[in-house]
C-alpha cells in the first residue's frame, strides 16, 4: 500500500512521513496534496496565540486531555521560530505535552517558521490538510508567541483563540491592537492566582466598550488554571458555541472559502513571481538588472511596470 | 518551489538522569548550525522517544545518558525503533559512556558516541557528514 493510501487510512508515520515531504517541498509533497485535497475539511481548527509565558503549550496540553476525554482525535501543530542567523531551529513546545506523548489520538507536529513572519510557517496550512486526510477531528494550531502581529492564525483557524496571563504588567495592553482583535475567545490562563478575575474583568469591559464585531459574534473570556485544571469544560463549551455560531450563521462556510482562496492566491503569486526569477536567471538578465537599478541607468518602477506575461491556466490561455 | 530541506534531530534524555545542561548545549549548537532540533525534556521513556521521532519524522536522534544505564538504553531503543518502522534514522549519543562499552553500543547500531569534551565542532561536523535527507517513497 502506498503512502497516501496508508495515511488516508490514519497511519502515523505515512503521516508523519507525508508532513515532512510536505513541509520540506518536495514535489511527492505536492503530490500528497493533490490526492488527500479532496479529503479535507473535516477537521475543526482551532487557533491558539498569545504572548510567551502565557502558558500556551501547557494550556493546549490540558485541552487536549479533555478533548480526549469526549472521545475526540487531536493533531497539534506546535510552531517556533527560526533563528534568523543560521537558519536552525530549537523546537520545544512537546516538552509541555508530555501527558499525551503515547496516546494514539493524539499527534504533535513541531514546525519551525523558517523565516516566514505572521506567527505560522507558510507550510501550516497544507500540514492541516494531511492531519485533516488522516482523520483527526480537531486539529489546534500553537503559533509563535510574541503577541504583537501574529494575526496570520485568523485566516487559519475556524476559532481563534488569544491567551494571556495575570500580571503582564500592563495586562491588556500587553497584547496589542492586533492580536486583541482577532480573538473569538480570550482564555486568561494562570486562573488560580490573584489578579486573575481581575484581568477577566478588564477583558469583558474592553468587549462591551469595542465596537460590535461585522459577524456579530460578541468574544467570550474564560479563565483557566492549566496547573489546577480548571476551566477546560467551560472552555471546550464556548468553543462548541462559537462552531454553532458559525455554522447557524452561514460563516463556517464562508470563512473557510475565505481561507481557501487566501491559500491559492499566495501560491499563485509564488509560482508567477519564481516562475519569472528563473527565466530572468536562465537568461542571464537578472544579475545585469540589478546592477543597472543600483547604478540608477533605470528605476524598479518602471521596470516592474514594463513585465507582461503570457499565461495558460487548467490549459486555458488567459 | 524551491526545495528547503532541513535536517531533523530529536536530542531526548531517558530515564531518571536529570542534567540536561549537556544536552541543551547540543541542541543550541546543532541550531546554531542550521538544523532543527527537537527536544524532549527530560525523564523520557524510551516508549516516548520513539514516538517523538515517529511524529516529527526525524532523520537523527541524539541520546544523552550520565546515568551509566545506555546498556539498557541504547539496545532497546534501537529494537524499538526498528519495530516502529524508523530503522534508517541514524542514532548517536553522548554523556558518561565508558570507552570499553562504544565498539558494543555501535554493534547494535548506534553509529558514533561522544565523550565529556569533544569538541562541539566535531559534533556538528560528524552530523553533517553522517546525517542525510532519507530516500523518498511514495
Amino acid at each position: 500500500m502506498g503512502l497516501i493510501e496508508q495515511l488516508l487510512k490514519g497511519d502515523r508515520r505515512a503521516a508523519a512521513r507525508a508532513m515532512r515531504l510536505v513541509e520540506d517541498n518536495y514535489p511527492e509533497g505536492r503530490e500528497i496534496l493533490k490526492r488527500v485535497y479532496p479529503y479535507s475539511g473535516r477537521a475543526y481548527v482551532i487557533g491558539i496565540t498569545g504572548p510567551p509565558g502565557a502558558g500556551k503549550s501547557t494550556m493546549i496540553d490540558k485541552l487536549v486531555k479533555h478533548l480526549r476525554k469526549q472521545g475526540k482525535k487531536v493533531g497539534i501543530i506546535a510552531i517556533d521560530p527560526t533563528s534568523p542567523f543560521s537558519g536552525g531551529a530549537i523546537l520545544g513546545d512537546r516538552i509541555r505535552m508530555q501527558e499525551h506523548s503515547l496516546d494514539e489520538g493524539v499527534f504533535v507536529k513541531s514546525l519551525a517558521t523558517r523565516g516566514h513572519l505572521g506567527g505560522l510557517a507558510k507550510c501550516t496550512d497544507d500540514i492541516i490538510q494531511v492531519m485533516d486526510a488522516m482523520g483527526l477531528d480537531i486539529i489546534i494550531v500553537e503559533t509563535v508567541g510574541v503577541g504583537q502581529d501574529e494575526v496570520d492564525i485568523v485566516k487559519t483557524a475556524d476559532t481563534t483563540i488569544v491567551v494571556t496571563v495575570p500580571g503582564l504588567g500592563d495586562d491588556i495592553q500587553a497584547i496589542k491592537a492586533g492580536v486583541l482583535e482577532i480573538a473569538d475567545i480570550f482564555v486568561v490562563n494562570k486562573g488560580d492566582k490573584p489578579e486573575a478575575d481581575k484581568t477577566v474583568r478588564e477583558l469583558k469591559i474592553m468587549i462591551d466598550m469595542s465596537a460590535p464585531r461585522e459577524d456579530g459574534w460578541k468574544p467570550k473570556v474564560y479563565k483557566v488554571s492549566a496547573l489546577k485544571d480548571e476551566g477546560f469544560e467551560e472552555l471546550i463549551q464556548g468553543i462548541y458555541e462559537h462552531k454553532k455560531f458559525l455554522e447557524k450563521t452561514g460563516r463556517f462556510e464562508s470563512y473557510r472559502k475565505d481561507r481557501l482562496e487566501n491559500l491559492f492566491l499566495i501560491m499563485l503569486k509564488d509560482k508567477l513571481a519564481n516562475n519569472l526569477i528563473s527565466k530572468m536567471k536562465e537568461k542571464g538578465i537578472y544579475d545585469k538588472l540589478i546592477n543597472e537599478m543600483f547604478e540608477k541607468k533605470i528605476d524598479p518602477y518602471s521596470v516592474v511596470e514594463s513585465i507582461e506575461c503570457e499565461c495558460s491556466i487548467e490549459g486555458e490561455k488567459i | 518551489m524551491s526545495q528547503e530541506r532541513k535536517i531533523k534531530i530529536l536530542i531526548a534524555k531517558p530515564g531518571l538522569d536529570g542534567h540536561d545542561r549537556g544536552a541543551k548545549v547540543v541542541a543550541r549548537a546543532l541550531r546554531d548550525a542550521g538544523f532543527e532540533v527537537i527536544y524532549t525534556g527530560l525523564h523520557q521513556s524510551i516508549d516516548q522517544i520513539v514516538q517523538a521521532a515517529l511524529e516529527e519524522d526525524v532523520d537523527a536522534i541524539g541520546i544523552s545518558i550520565l546515568s551509566g544505564a545506555h546498556m539498557y538504553v541504547f539496545p532497546t531503543l534501537m529494537q524499538k525503533l526498528k519495530e516502529a518502522g524508523l530503522d534508517d534514522v541514524v542514532v548517536f549519543g553522548g554523556g558518561i559512556i565508558p570507552l570499553d562499552d562504544i565498539p558494543k553500543l555501535k554493534e547494535v547500531g548506534v553509529k558514533e558516541i561522544f565523550l565529556p569534551g569533544t569538541p562541539l565542532e566535531e559534533i556538528i561536523e560528524w552530523v553533517k557528514n553522517n546525517v542525510k535527507p532519507r530516500p523518498v517513497k511514495l
